[in-house]
């Protein structure tokens, strides 16, 4: 059976850390940065990056549209 | 010669609209005009150029359906009486704040308050010197004529399009109800798009095409420094507005030792005061603002040279005469200026206006000089 | 698979539409305003919309609405957007004509103007931010605000006896014949959003065949306003504001044919 892997990137610099994203994740792909961005926020980030199915949930909840959602089969 | 017809002013206000091409009337109902949206009602013009007329809920949303049609680079268009128009003032300045071009017509009654539903011109503040909040200055027509309540429902949209800034035709309940002959303009073709665009330049609402960048209609601006400069656009534009615009009316001034200032319905009223005092030997003009805003203070400060006195003749408390008052300090003269004028819906006769000034000028009369304050 | 093999323009399935500007919003973070405009611009883009679109900006947090989508846009005054709307689409009836505006503007100072726009059965879109509370004046208490709920102006909660009962004014809105679909969403999870999304692209389709009115009222949170974290105020409008708000379908009609549910 094919297996999906997605990948989200973040927009560093335009998140604010509202950490909508890491809740919406039904992986626990998400968290939210030790790292600030250059405003201070707390920024998301993959911390389990093979856990990701690209199911975009987490692009949908964000407020600030700083993620863009990739997948294939693998 | 174009039609001639025996109208109501306020039903001339209609007419003129629809023959003038205009897009759009957005009102509310208040005596005493009424008539307007009455007579737009039963002429259809959607029928005849797509005018489009609509009954508001409110002045309040009549003035915003106006900011809406005007900001999508439309002719539009709304009238009410005094109160409705306090209603409007946000409004106002929010049309003057996003340099919209409207028509505001305001049939004046008596006030403060609900006042009556007699004529007055005590709305000439709110008018002139903004009437809603902040720096901004509408164009003031004030037509003294059903004749004139036709010409310059035109001429307003005119001078509102070519400053990009609200005109107000200022009236009054008698000009509003009163009869005359008057002679139609003949109908103008209303503007498609693209011909407010060639006019104006691209700004109005109308849908972002690929071609050009969005446009906004908006008044807000958070950075002081950017709306500080459009505080300065718009001081400019009311200044050009004051060189270029200011209309007015003489009627036996050359040889005039006092001079009457009165406009709209008072005005016409004085024109038999200057008949009266002058068969009386007394040497009395008229000058008859057409323009409130721009205020014709060129004209009073070559007059003040040779006057003895103004009397500013207003069915208010007074309140043009302060604007008289400035030109002639401004002029560097002292010559007196008065006012005289009868309130809450009563209209002065032109005898009262003669006897005002005799009154009110004895020392001028007796002794022939001015005086020192 | 590395990451950078996965990630290339063929394998992309979600990411920013044309028609969001890059200009960052100064929405609080987790602010709803922002995933609602991000539906809007979506399906303006998917939709084939822009050069049709006018959209009316509120006062209030959505006043700059007018920053972020690549449309033509008119700030109203406070509450008067249906009014600014309605000139709009009688002398544009071929444009699609929008407004967009928070609780304290529609149902507050704006009631009369909503109330009547509806009610004519105006060929607009209304989209209703309601997040019980004033946002950007500093969190004060809104039509909207539920009982018991704190507020700036309400530090004790929101008394009905003081201060009147929560307005479910949606639920008056749907009542008008002049409206063709109501509906109630949030924004709140992916599924919620995703729905949301369909139902604001039904009632943009009602209001291009010309139905009447469409109103979409979304169930928000003001996280800043409310004093708790994005992730908080999501589960505290679960719990406390979709009871009395309840989610879904008001009305579903054509103007004029009066199927109201309520």
């Amino acid at each position: 059976m094919a297996k999906v892997q997605g990948a989200v990137v973040v927009n560093i610099e335009e998140c604010k850390g509202c950490g909508l994203c890491v809740v919406a994740c039904p992986h626990d792909v998400l968290q939210l940065n030790k790292e600030v961005n250059s405003k201070g926020y707390h920024y998301s980030y993959m911390a389990n990056p093979n856990a990701c199915v690209g199911c975009a949930h987490c692009g949908v909840v964000c407020p600030d549209t700083c993620i863009t959602v990739y997948r294939a089969k693998v | 010669m174009g039609e001639l017809k025996l109208m109501k002013g306020n039903e001339v206000l209609a007419e003129a609209a629809i023959r003038c091409g205009c897009d759009g009337y957005f009102g509310y109902p208040i005596t005493p005009q009424s008539e307007v949206m009455e007579t737009l009602m039963a002429r259809q013009p959607w029928n005849e150029t797509g005018m489009v007329v609509l009954q508001a809920e409110s002045e309040v949303a009549s003035i915003n359906m106006v900011y809406g049609g005007a900001g999508a680079g439309k002719k539009v268009m709304t009238s009410s009486s005094s109160p409705g128009i306090s209603l409007m003032a946000e409004g106002i300045s929010y049309i003057a704040g996003s340099e919209l071009p409207c028509l505001i017509v305001n049939v004046q009654r008596g006030g403060p308050g609900l006042g009556t539903i007699q004529p007055s011109q005590a709305d000439y503040f709110q008018a002139v010197k903004g009437g809603g909040h902040g720096d901004y200055k509408l164009i003031v027509l004030a037509p003294a004529s059903v004749q004139e309540m036709n010409d310059f429902v035109d001429l307003s949209f005119e001078l509102a399009f070519k400053y990009r800034n609200p005109a107000m035709i200022l009236t009054d309940g008698a000009l509003g109800q009163m009869m005359e002959k008057v002679e139609l303009a003949d109908f103008k073709p209303r503007w498609t798009d693209e011909e407010i665009e060639e006019k104006s330049g691209s700004w109005a609402t109308t849908g972002k095409p690929s071609s050009r960048k969005k446009n906004i209609v908006t008044s807000l601006e958070m950075d002081s420094n950017i709306m500080e400069a459009n505080n300065h656009r718009f001081q400019e534009k009311y200044k050009k507005m004051e060189e270029d615009e200011v209309r007015y009316e003489l009627f036996h001034c050359d040889d005039a030792d006092f001079i009457i200032v009165a406009y709209g319905s008072s005005s016409r009223i004085c024109q038999k005061s200057v008949e009266i005092a002058r068969s009386k030997g007394l040497k009395v003009g008229l000058l008859r603002p057409i323009t409130l805003f721009p205020f014709p203070n060129k004209i009073i400060a070559e007059l003040a040279r040779k006057a003895k006195g103004f009397l500013s003749v207003e069915m208010s408390s007074g309140q043009m005469v302060e604007d008289i008052k400035l030109a002639v300090y401004e002029a560097g003269r002292n010559t007196r200026v008065n006012h005289f004028g009868r309130t809450g819906g009563i209209i002065h006769t032109p005898e009262e206006v003669v006897e005002a000034l005799e009154d009110k000028f004895s020392w001028e009369l007796n002794y022939g000089v001015k005086r020192s304050y | 698979m590395e990451l950078k093999d996965l990630i290339k323009p063929e394998n992309l399935v979600y990411g920013k539409t044309k028609i969001l500007e890059d200009e960052p919003m100064h929405y609080c973070p987790g602010c709803s305003h922002g995933v609602v405009h991000k539906l809007l611009a979506e399906l303006i883009g998917e939709m084939g919309l822009q050069e049709k679109t006018i959209g009316i900006a509120p006062v209030g947090c959505a006043v700059f609405a007018y920053k972020y989508l690549d449309i033509d846009w008119q700030e109203a005054a406070h509450g008067r957007a249906p009014a600014v709307a309605t000139a709009l689409i009688r002398l544009k009836p071929d444009n699609f004509v929008f407004t967009y505006q928070g609780d304290g503007d529609l149902a507050s100072i704006g009631a009369a103007e909503i109330m009547h726009a509806c009610n004519r059965g105006e060929n607009i879109l209304v989209i209703f931010i309601n997040n019980g509370i004033y946002g950007m004046t500093g969190g004060q208490m809104a039509p909207t605000t539920i009982e018991g709920m704190v507020t700036s102006t309400t530090p004790g909660g929101r008394n009905v006896d003081l201060n009147g009962y929560p307005m479910k004014i949606t639920n008056l809105i749907a009542q008008l014949p002049g409206t063709s679909y109501v509906t109630r969403q949030a924004v709140h999870t992916a599924s919620a959003a995703r729905k949301c999304k369909r139902s604001i692209k039904k009632a943009i389709e009602n209001v291009l065949d010309k139905k009447g009115t469409s109103f979409v009222e979304v169930v928000s949170t003001c996280n800043s306003g409310w004093k708790m974290t994005p992730v908080g105020a999501n589960t505290w409008m679960e719990d406390n504001m979709i009871p009395y708000y309840p989610l879904g379908d008001l009305k579903d009609s054509v103007k004029g044919e009066n199927s109201s549910e309520n």
